[in-house]
């Protein structure tokens, strides 16, 4: 009887807590629906149902295309991530050479480096190179590796058995081959999670566009959604409705991307935390 | 033999060997000369030695955003800790559709952060956001989350417990990792629920719950996206409010609107000390009362 009242208690507040965290979607999709007058009206359901708002936003911004910056953005960076990432993780973890030890120690500090550190000197690279505003400051830095991604692919190198590698040497397998034909595939589901934590984050990031683009052309998704907010949100217009569409638009690629990969994405970041 | 495995590692690692050198080694250094400079990147660096650290302690702007960026942190990691703790303790507890609430804690996670500042605007709104009306159903008259300088940071650090859903899925694996022995032999000795929960599962997680209160602190202090989403940027005089003003905003202000890169690297670096000097004191302070099984690491 005890144990069933705490049953029903942890359900009740699981329930609560649960409505709480989902009740800002619903709040804001169901936002997005309403007129402009009836924004704030807080109905679960508009009492007038419209798609104006979508029509609006997509008349007033180059949306397509920001989505179109937006995925090739996302897509190169989170390509070139795991690659090279995976690449420089097998060259720690199968590999026996001197300074080893010392040179992954290099990789794991360059993580406890705050960003704001080489952000200026990296934004005077690519300026030099005269490639600010554009969209390549945006990605090609994720062909050299990122320490994390490094650390994490190592880690599930580590714990495959040698055999296997051991044995296609043998049979003459060269270290490329034994890496692309046995190594990835068997790290399967960590290449998995470093595509879509890295797609998440290309997707989401603001400050990078704040810094390197400057055309509406260029913008991706979250730097347009900011344009939006500026212009429509502030700026005395106070057509909040389209900031919030913009926002619905902007949410919904990721909530799928979840959907899609949400055993990856749980297991991924319960791996990032017991590794630490 | 020695010599074609060494050969062959280099070239894997090569990748981040050549980024290492162009995106971190080299802008650490550059950075560092910078930060001694007067540059605004259409004229040539002028060298004023130590000018910019010194306008640092002058500037009020600058202890106003470490001010803001401490008690942010300060409020915000304590909170979502104790809150992810809670939910995954929760979690933890329901034998069934667990799954199910977890994906609702951790949706949020997935929002860009620029959309969370957007509706931070709007749930926080004063006059009729949701939160307020959502009080006023219990006679509360809420604040002006988004306009008193007072309420901006608290607005913020609610806001940033939507978040929390990555935290409670890293709680509860290491959770799900406590051995079931060690509950059933204080059920034996008649431990109760709360006894159980401080005396065997905090400290079985303790590792975790540091790790975390590592992590979060780290990314407390460079906050940025939510608070420049919503009271900063062009056109933004309505919300505009020097208590948002975090840290690594009063940065990108002065190095990319102002093109101030000198003072903007000092800052960086000064940035840099202070996360160092407070993860320090941080790993000195609660190492202590982290239990490692089988001894430290």
């Amino acid at each position: 009887m005890k144990r069933r009242i705490r049953l029903i208690l942890t359900w009740t507040a699981l329930s609560a807590f649960a409505l709480a965290f989902i009740y800002p979607f619903i709040w804001l999709l169901s936002a997005s629906f309403k007129p402009r007058s009836e924004v704030f009206d807080h109905r679960i359901l508009p009492e007038t149902f419209t798609f104006d708002n979508y029509i609006k936003v997509w008349q007033e911004a180059p949306l397509a295309l920001w989505m179109f910056n937006t995925l090739l953005v996302t897509v190169l960076a989170a390509v070139a991530v795991t690659i090279t990432s995976a690449m420089v993780a097998w060259g720690f973890a199968y590999f026996r050479f001197p300074g080893r030890g010392a040179l992954f120690g290099v990789v794991l500090a360059t993580m406890m480096l705050p960003g704001a550190v080489t952000m200026i000197p990296v934004f005077l690279i690519w300026n030099s190179l005269g490639m600010v505003g554009t969209l390549t400051p945006l990605w090609a830095q994720n062909l050299f590796g990122s320490a994390f991604y490094i650390f994490l692919l190592r880690q599930f190198f580590m714990g495959l058995p040698r055999e296997p590698f051991e044995a296609a040497k043998i049979d003459g397998a060269n270290n490329w081959k034994i890496f692309t034909r046995i190594a990835l595939p068997l790290c399967k589901p960590a290449v998995v999670v470093t595509l879509l934590f890295e797609f998440q984050a290309a997707w989401t990031d603001l400050m990078r566009p704040l810094i390197y683009l400057r055309d509406s052309s260029t913008f991706t998704v979250p730097r347009g959604l900011k344009a939006l907010l500026d212009q429509f949100g502030f700026g005395g217009e106070w057509h909040w409705e389209i900031v919030m569409t913009a926002s619905v638009i902007t949410t919904i690629p990721m909530i799928i991307l979840f959907f899609l990969g949400q055993k990856h994405f749980v297991k991924g970041i319960a791996t990032t935390g017991s590794k630490g | 033999m020695r010599f074609t495995e060494t050969r062959a590692a280099l070239l894997f690692i090569s990748p981040w060997l050549i980024g290492f050198f162009i995106f971190t080694a080299w802008p650490v250094i550059n950075s560092a000369y910078l930060s001694l400079t007067d540059y605004d990147v259409i004229n040539d660096p002028n060298f004023i030695g130590f000018d910019n650290y010194v306008t640092l302690f002058e500037d009020p702007k600058v202890g106003l955003a470490l001010r803001n960026t401490f008690i942010f942190t300060v409020m915000s990691v304590p909170a979502q800790l104790v809150v992810s703790l809670g939910l995954a303790l929760l979690l933890n507890a329901a034998t069934r559709a667990s799954g199910f609430f977890r994906t609702a804690f951790f949706l949020p996670k997935m929002t860009p952060p620029v959309a969370i500042g957007i509706l931070l605007l709007m749930l926080f709104n004063g006059q009729n956001g949701l939160i307020n009306s959502f009080l006023a159903i219990f006679g509360i008259d809420g604040p002006a989350w988004t306009t008193d300088p007072d309420w901006v940071k608290p607005g913020l650090v609610l806001m940033s417990l939507w978040t929390v859903g990555a935290s409670v899925v890293i709680i509860l694996a290491a959770l799900r990792g406590v051995p079931q022995e060690l509950y059933d032999s204080a059920l034996v000795d008649g431990a109760g629920w709360w006894r159980r929960t401080l005396r065997i599962t905090v400290p079985m997680i303790s590792p975790t719950l540091f790790f975390l209160f590592i992590v979060d602190s780290i990314n407390a202090l460079q906050s940025f996206t939510e608070a420049y989403t919503a009271f900063f940027g062009s056109g933004n005089t309505t919300y505009s409010n020097d208590a948002a003003l975090f840290y690594t905003i009063y940065l990108f202000q002065q190095a990319f609107e102002f093109l101030h890169m000198g003072y903007a690297s000092a800052l960086a670096w000064l940035l840099f000390i202070v996360i160092m000097a407070i993860t320090v004191v941080q790993i000195l302070l609660t190492r202590r009362f982290v239990h490692y099984e089988g001894g430290q690491p």
